[in-house]
């Protein structure tokens, strides 16, 4: 269909299949080799790092809004195909995903080994989930979509309900529940789309671009019903106040890896779910609840801060400082402007980051002490420096210091947003000081300070632990000075499917100078 | 009408090599040592169905062939699409449950209530199979009643075979007490449209009832009153609402393999004749029995699935499952009569893949029988642990029911059928339907979710003798995997079955 499309490759599905080959060479390697399994699966997700690296070289952001397209009927009788594909979103998120997951495979170097479970089950089904988001990501067949959504759920399950914390049973089936409530509604949704598309273009088609070019102009009430049908379904994921009970309790039994691709990752398929259906496919819906949408985004913001600052537990902290961070999300994605739709994307690799490192350092600090609890910590960074240097910046990336990169995307978030909703906006700005109150908190309470008993003995960072920070790091300091490759894929994307609900920006009435479209 | 007729054999070579294997295992019994018996047996009675599915499969490629015919024209028994589509879900349903039935005749076998005798077992399930495979292909009224009759004969001793089991005992008295009033009233149906059409072949009572129709009152009463009530009979043998009460207790009494070939293998028969009669036979009187299928469809799927809910039995639940199966495998033959080709097809594609996950889920039970043998739904907490492949192809087949991912086939099969009522204008029956599926999904969800509640027991080693049954449940998931992924050939099938 693309004839502009700079290649045929089939990128998407090399790379969601690399990690189900490394799955597969886990479950064939003997129970006993560890040190093989742990090998097969660091090897896997490097070498789909790499490919996802030769995907994005070869990407032009000036080319057709899907490339690398593969499109084949899969189930001819209900019009589902198997049809990948990836626009300048897709791909920063494929990029994104690719590169935490070699950091949370060596982050959970040691997990699973005290013997009661498998090693293997553990890094096949980390590598498993990969293969799924890599998936969800690249699918442009609504149906393919919602099948790999719902499997996403599965290893993660037995992640959180395997390999978690004393309570991990609770937190798996909570998670559980949750997703599937919002899994149920999304497939009524996706029947209705069907039904629709069967009703408007002759032959009823999942198929995403069939769907988009078909015009469907559905009517004003089913809209509404449909969109509602995917909105709650990407709100339970990503999740928005007040469907995010479920976040704290799996972030927190999760293990540190698994806790870092569960919000870090798989949760941003929720925020990817509204730019990828909810706003090009029921347009007048969207502008039409935005108003309440945004009320929702700006509540999460100040009510995830709030209870991240009453928290003593550090995991369960980083997880509320989520919440507050997908309400930034969110509303520069309903914002409608390409600054807040594209500063929305920024965001969501950003969070990915600051939070996998937020996870990372207390998950070192939580193994070092043997509790997650703010008040069993005190002056770590006088005995293991570097670890101390870890937390500050990590905490610093996570309040949007300028110069790192959750700053840049906050930045436009907010303008995006000022333009079109001044005092959502506003209200925002209050959601940042609470973050600082937050993390400069829990800094200063389990770093700083005088050396409490059980801290004397404290290692700094292993080299292990340095390989797996680092990178991170790195990311959030090179993002924060130089956003601009990110930028230059997402903002096309974005106008793109901003196109159906405002097709032009309003002229801003604040100057922009850093990093907005050019 | 002539005295001789000419018999094509290979029309009939399904049925026939069902019923040679089956009189071959009762005289391996009388002449082999006990040794050798329980090695013989059932690889015989395996190989012999595997015979019969080769016979439809070659029967399938070519074009329809008929036998038993009247020299007024019209053939008593009909090898055509329709037949070979549901003699293979019988025949592939019963190579699974004799792989399943496997640990019920062996001798070393502890778990209670203990073996049933291997010769008798294998004989009446061939020759339940060899009824129900005639019913697919039997093309007049007393064809399809022989073949029903010797559907349901065998199968009363099957549910009670086990020796010293009361269960067993009065689960079979009360599938013999209804089947035996449900049969009475199918002959007495069959009767009156004997009387009014004078005939007995399904076309020329079509016909006949298509010219009494447009005529005259009270004949076409008579008429009506017997096609109602042959719907009734068909009623009982699909265990549709209100005629089910014997499945559920039917079920539980009997060894669970058995029922889930009852819940199966039957079911599939008495569809088979169920949609000959209506489609071919009963159809200008569509009017007539079209919404009274439609309420029973309705009345099915919701009785079943809300008494479902209150289940603490694995294999009552699943009983009560199939009864509002039946209700969504009898929603698309409600459509208005110009949609009833694609009514027909959506049954079809329904019962095939329906197939699959309902004798998956029972083979499940088999093998989580080994671990506890009450069967109570709780102590299915935490099976992941103590048997993490039997929880993992379980969970398939329950969401499979209950149309989630990842058992997509179950999901495919529901569009399938919410589109034939959609299409054919009863979207009142799509709505009832679709609460109903919610409904589902309550207590096939509940079950999943408590299997994979993560509990600290260790993995419990399987025992030997189950390999058979884990052959079985293997096949099972295999075909619905396949269906999860491309149930393209099972819907072509389907629809070039419906082509009549």
């Amino acid at each position: 269909m693309d004839v502009t499309s700079s290649s045929n490759f089939p990128w998407v599905t090399v790379l969601a299949l690399l990690p189900l080959i490394g799955t597969l060479g886990i479950m064939l390697t003997p129970r006993e080799s560890h040190d093989t399994v742990k090998r097969v699966a660091l090897g896997t997700s490097l070498v789909t790092l790499a490919g996802t690296v030769a995907m994005c070289l070869e990407y032009k952001t000036n080319g057709a809004r899907f490339q690398f397209v593969q499109s084949y009927d899969w189930i001819k009788a209900f019009g589902v195909h198997y049809a990948v594909g990836v626009d300048g979103i897709a791909l920063v998120l494929i990029l994104m995903t690719a590169v935490l997951t070699p950091v949370i495979i060596l982050a959970s170097w040691h997990e699973a080994e005290d013997g009661k479970r498998g090693v293997r089950t553990f890094f096949a089904l980390l590598l498993a989930t990969e293969a799924i988001i890599l998936g969800v990501f690249g699918s442009l067949d609504v149906f393919l979509f919602y099948v790999l959504f719902e499997a996403m759920l599965i290893p993660i399950y037995f992640l959180i309900g395997s390999y978690g914390g004393p309570r991990r049973s609770y937190a798996a089936v909570k998670f559980l529940l949750y997703s599937l409530a919002g899994g149920l509604l999304m497939l009524v949704a996706v029947i209705a789309l069907f039904v629709v598309s069967a009703h408007r273009l002759k032959h009823g088609t999942f198929d995403y671009r069939a769907l988009l070019a078909g015009d469907l102009h559905i009517g004003h009430g089913e809209q509404v019903a449909l969109f509602l049908g995917f909105f709650i379904a990407f709100a339970i994921k990503a999740p928005l106040w007040p469907f995010h009970t479920w976040l704290p309790d799996a972030a927190a039994e999760a293990p540190t890896g698994v806790a870092v691709m569960l919000v870090g990752v798989l949760d941003k398929v929720g925020t990817f779910g509204f730019l990828r259906f909810c706003i090009p496919l029921f347009p007048w819906a969207a502008r039409e609840l935005a108003p309440y949408i945004l009320g929702l985004c700006v509540t999460g913001i100040l009510y995830g801060a709030l209870l991240a600052i009453g928290q003593r537990d550090m995991k369960r902290l980083v997880a509320y400082s989520s919440v507050s961070h997908f309400g930034f999300i969110a509303l520069g994605i309903f914002a409608f402007t390409t600054q807040g739709g594209s500063g929305a994307t920024l965001y969501m690799v950003n969070h990915a980051f600051s939070t996998g490192a937020l996870f990372l350092v207390v998950g070192f600090l939580a193994s070092r002490r043997g509790s997650r609890m703010i008040d069993d910590f005190g002056g770590a960074a006088k005995v293991a420096p570097w670890l101390g240097a870890a937390v500050l910046v990590a905490g610093l990336s996570a309040l949007s210091l300028p110069g790192l990169s959750t700053f840049v995307s906050e930045f436009l978030v907010l303008v995006g947003t000022f333009t079109v909703h001044r005092w959502f906006a506003v209200v925002a700005i209050f959601g940042i000081v609470l973050a600082a109150v937050y993390v400069l908190w829990m800094v200063q309470r389990t770093i700083h300070g005088p050396v409490r008993e059980g801290i004397e003995t404290f290692r700094d960072l292993g080299s292990r632990e340095a390989w797996v920070i680092a990178p991170v790091l790195a990311v959030i300091v090179v993002l924060g000075i130089y956003p601009k490759p990110l930028l230059d894929a997402i903002n096309p994307a974005v106008k793109h499917t901003f196109s159906t609900v405002r097709p032009h920006d309003p002229a801003p009435s604040v100057p922009v100078t850093l990093g907005g479209p050019r | 009408m002539s005295l001789t007729q000419s018999i094509d054999y290979a029309a009939i070579s399904p049925p026939l090599v069902v019923v040679v294997t089956a009189v071959a295992v009762l005289l391996a019994d009388l002449f082999v040592s006990a040794e050798v018996r329980r090695r013989l047996l059932a690889p015989l009675a395996l190989a012999g169905t595997l015979g019969a599915l080769g016979a439809t499969a070659w029967l399938a490629t070519g074009p329809a062939r008929s036998t038993f015919c009247l020299a007024g024209g019209g053939c008593s028994y009909v090898a055509d699409g329709f037949a070979t589509y549901f003699q293979t879900i019988v025949l592939a349903a019963l190579v699974v449950v004799l792989l399943l039935s496997y640990p019920l005749f062996d001798e070393r076998e502890r778990v209670p209530p203990g073996q049933v005798p291997a010769a008798e077992f294998l004989a009446l399930m061939l020759m339940s199979v060899s009824g129900m495979l005639v019913v697919a292909a039997g093309r007049d009224l007393l064809t399809l009643l022989i073949g029903l009759e010797v559907v349901s004969l065998p199968a009363f001793v099957l549910v009670g075979l086990r020796r010293g089991d009361p269960r067993g005992v009065e689960a079979a008295l009360k599938f013999f007490v209804f089947s035996v009033v449900s049969t009475a009233l199918t002959i007495y149906g069959i009767a009156l449209v004997y009387g009014t059409t004078g005939s007995i072949e399904l076309h020329h009572i079509a016909h006949a009832l298509s010219t009494r129709h447009a005529h005259s009152g009270a004949m076409s009463a008579t008429a009506a009153a017997g096609v109602v009530l042959v719907l009734v009979g068909f009623g009982f043998k699909i265990a549709a609402v209100p005629f089910h009460f014997w499945a559920p207790d039917t079920y539980q009494g009997a060894p669970v393999p058995v029922a889930a070939f009852l819940s199966v293998a039957s079911k599939a028969a008495g569809f088979a004749g169920l949609i000959v009669l209506l489609v071919v036979g009963f159809r200008p009187y569509a009017d007539v029995w079209g919404p009274a299928v439609g309420v029973l469809a309705a009345v099915s799927m919701t009785v079943g699935n809300l008494v479902a809910l209150r289940q603490r039995n694995v294999v009552r639940l699943l009983a009560w499952s199939t009864v509002a199966h039946a209700g969504y495998l009898l929603m698309p033959l409600a459509v208005a009569s110009s949609q009833l080709r694609e009514g027909v097809r959506a049954t079809l594609a329904y019962l095939g893949i329906y197939a699959a996950m309902n004798l998956g889920a029972f083979g499940c039970a088999v093998l989580v029988r080994r671990l506890h043998p009450r069967l109570a739904i709780e102590d299915l907490r935490g099976l992941v642990t103590r048997a993490p492949l039997t929880a993992v192809a379980f969970g398939l087949f329950l969401t499979a029911l209950a149309g989630l991912p990842p058992g997509v086939a179950g999901l495919f099969a529901k569009v399938v059928v919410f589109r034939a009522a959609v299409h054919g204008h009863v979207t009142w029956l799509a709505v009832v339907a679709a609460v109903n599926t919610v409904i589902g999904l309550a207590y096939y969800l509940r079950v999943a979710a408590l299997m994979f509640v993560p509990a600290d027991d260790a993995p419990v080693a399987p025992s030997s003798r189950t390999w058979s049954v884990s052959a079985g449940v293997a096949i099972a998931a295999a075909v619905t995997v396949v269906l999860s992924v491309y149930p393209q050939p099972l819907l072509h099938l389907a629809s070039t079955a419906a082509q009549r």
